[in-house]
């Protein structure tokens, strides 16, 4: 899960007051990628700021779940803000930019729409890049025990004696 | 207790592999007052041990040492370096299994016959036959507990069961139930009842599963006549003059290279590492690798043609809960060529949790036809194809150019599906999805087939020393010491799961051994 760490305790408007509004649901400040509504934030360490959010931005846009927030995005990408993955993560990242221009756009983050920017992601799709992202997302992503329940996955069930007793043929609608 | 042999003993028979083959074997012999020393690539972990968790249990007990892959199938492309999912452990696969344990049909006994020549196929009828088998796999089920024998119960239908039988029922499908399951229904053998816990695949936490690693292993042990070495991973079996085994090279856990006498040495290393093995073990006796002048090790690979359909509901079905290869429909495991292909396939429910079912409904897609399907997974109900693969010469391990931890090659496991095996496949595809559709199904997901659990054949057992590796008791027809005792040695494949056919055949074979040396013949 994603450290809040200092930027914790900002309220929505100091938080705004410190970034941009980048993406959907992101704000770009120095030295950090938070959630627009303050409920999250994450520092860097290795990354610039406004990369950490275009990555952010491809991760939902290569597995998009609506209800699935940022955080858990940021916290399936958050690998390549350390040294040894920056420069690895930065020059794909510049090569999305490019792709992003050459299709009219000032920056992937600057494209608006969805689709715009799942026709740049198809332009790339073989690239090494995009897919070691898109395959450390497979365990990134869904791996995470805190994203299970909104999908409805209950996890580990042996602590609680399985299901022998807690609903295993409790479906009545068939 | 468990009797340390020494490394200079040539009165053991040496073991290779601990799981249904290896394992079962070991305390077969034991039993009978043999000498055994087991050799087991992988460490040893038991129901404490075990955590449901996906990952985390993969982990701990997969086989995760690199090999290599080729051929059109879409493995080889989405998990190149990982073509089975199989354990390394005490116990094998025995671990992972889900516990279906059905016997073969008696024409699958018979391939080459029941379905005559198939172009591309490399069919041949087993050595042996259904009532030749019968006795053993009554003492297989009777060891595993298998329910709906012995008079022991079924297990009781899952929600992803309750699913499937309602389908399966409106298509009129009549062999329709709970399966035939080496899962406890009720206490037995010292071992509770399953808890409807799901992670079957992960080892079953309450031994209600039967798995070797605690039944079979520590059964043998207590005789006195089983040593089980652990992460002792075995180089080469060594052979005299006159062409007999005398012991195998191995590198024990400290990675010092060991080498054990032998009497007879069994190779139980499921289907890429037993081959890999008798082809690492070339020498000037046998260029061409181990027992095989024939040319047939490694050949002849079947997996099983697999696949799996998922379909989404508007309502919950919450599949992940309770036992996880629930039930079966055993209609469509006939042969009849009418349908458009020879042999037949069962239909097992089947749930993923959503890290696996994330990584394995459609490897490498992505966007939102993926990410909807996934958004309805609680929704979800999935069932596993089972079908018999035709075997192929070209589908085959081979040595690798790559080299493991000790140095070395791997195995390369090559495989393209069969023109039989794909239209097999589509028919079993669009009879799952009638089965969902059947009971409003508002999706219905064909997924691509798993990394192998399922692999046989590449030691296949033959008449005629010409056309496979070993003869009706899994002997080398090449080296009177040497025997093949895992699904390896399958001729064909057959539409059922491998496991309990496995276990019958090492009881057989514990039988023949042990009759062998009192004979004074091996």
């Amino acid at each position: 899960m994603i450290e809040t760490r200092s930027l914790k305790t900002l309220t929505r408007r100091q938080l705004l007051s410190r970034g941009i509004a980048a993406g959907a649901g992101l704000v770009v400040g120095s030295g950090f990628v938070a959630g627009r509504d303050a409920a999250w934030a994450t520092e860097m360490d290795a990354m610039k700021p406004d990369s950490f959010a275009t990555l952010v931005q491809m991760a939902r846009d290569i597995y998009p779940h609506d209800k699935v927030g940022d955080q858990y995005y940021a916290a399936a990408v958050k690998g390549y803000d350390v040294p040894e993955e920056v420069d690895f993560a930065q020059s794909g990242i510049d090569m999305l930019e490019d792709a992003s221009r050459a299709a009219g756009f000032d920056s992937y983050l600057g494209t608006g729409w969805e689709a715009d920017r799942v026709a740049i992601l198809r332009g790339i799709e073989d690239t090494d890049f995009f897919q070691r992202v898109r395959g450390g997302l497979v365990t990134g992503l869904y791996n995470q025990k805190e994203v299970w329940p909104i999908f409805g996955y209950e996890g580990e069930s042996y602590s609680k004696g399985g299901y022998m007793y807690r609903g295993f043929d409790d479906i009545t609608w068939i | 207790m468990a009797a340390p042999f020494e490394l200079t003993d040539d009165n053991v028979v040496v073991i290779i592999g601990t799981g249904a083959g290896g394992g079962v074997l070991a305390n077969e012999l034991a039993q009978k007052g043999v000498s055994v020393v087991a050799l087991e690539a992988g460490g040893r972990y038991l129901p404490e041990d075990y955590v449901n968790d996906e990952w985390e249990s993969f982990g701990q007990l997969a086989w995760t040492d690199t090999r290599t892959t080729s051929g059109d199938w879409r493995v080889a492309r989405d998990f190149s370096n990982l073509p089975a999912w199989i354990v390394k452990a005490v116990g094998g696969t025995t671990t992972h299994w889900a516990g279906a344990s059905l016997r073969f049909q008696p024409h699958e006994w018979k391939a080459f016959t029941t379905y005559g020549e198939v172009e591309g196929a490399n069919l041949l009828d087993w050595p042996i036959d259904a009532d030749e088998m019968d006795p053993f796999y009554a003492r297989a089920e009777d060891k595993l507990g298998v329910t709906r024998t012995n008079g022991i119960p079924g297990l009781p239908g899952c929600n992803n069961y309750k699913v499937f039988e309602a389908g399966a029922k409106e298509l009129g499908y009549k062999e329709v139930h709970t399966g035939r399951m080496a899962i406890n229904s009720q206490e037995r053998d010292g071992r509770m009842a399953c808890q409807q816990t799901g992670f079957c695949f992960q080892g079953c936490k309450w031994g209600a599963k039967w798995s070797a690693a605690y039944t079979d292993i520590p059964a043998g042990e207590a005789t006195g006549n089983l040593e089980v070495r652990e992460k002792a991973h075995v180089a080469r079996i060594l052979h005299d003059d006159s062409g007999k085994v005398t012991g195998v090279e191995y590198f024990d856990a400290n990675g010092d290279l060991q080498m054990q006498r032998a009497r007879v040495v069994c190779v139980a290393g499921n289907s890429f590492e037993s081959p890999r093995l008798l082809l690492n073990s070339a020498s000037s006796m046998f260029p061409d690798g181990l027992a095989n002048s024939s040319g047939m090790v490694g050949k002849n690979y079947m997996r099983h043609l697999t696949g799996s359909v998922y379909a989404t509901f508007e309502q919950p079905v919450r599949m992940w809960r309770g036992t996880t290869m629930a039930g079966i429909v055993q209609d469509e495991a006939r042969h009849d060529p009418s349908r458009g292909f020879v042999g037949g396939y069962e239909l097992e429910t089947l749930s993923l949790g959503l890290p696996f079912m994330a990584a394995f409904l459609d490897p490498g897609a992505w966007g939102r036809e993926f990410t909807t399907a996934l958004d309805s997974y609680e929704n979800m109900a999935g069932m596993w194809i089972v079908g018999e693969d035709m075997p192929q010469e070209s589908n085959r391990v081979t040595l690798s150019d790559v080299e493991d931890q000790f140095g070395l090659k791997v195995a390369n496991v090559h495989y393209s599906d069969h023109p039989n095996d794909i239209a097999m496949r589509d028919h079993a595809y669009k009879q799952g999805a009638a089965i969902y559709d059947a009971v409003g199904a508002t999706r219905t997901l064909p997924t691509p087939p798993y990394p192998s659990t399922h692999n046989l054949g590449t030691n296949r057992m033959s008449e005629r020393p010409e056309d496979g590796v070993v003869n009706r008791n899994g002997r080398a027809h090449d080296v009177p010491n040497l025997y093949i005792s895992d699904g390896s040695q399958f001729t064909t494949g057959a539409a059922e799961n491998p496991t309990l056919t496995i276990v019958a055949l090492a009881i057989r074979q514990a039988e023949h051994i042990a009759s062998e040396m009192n004979q004074g013949a091996l």
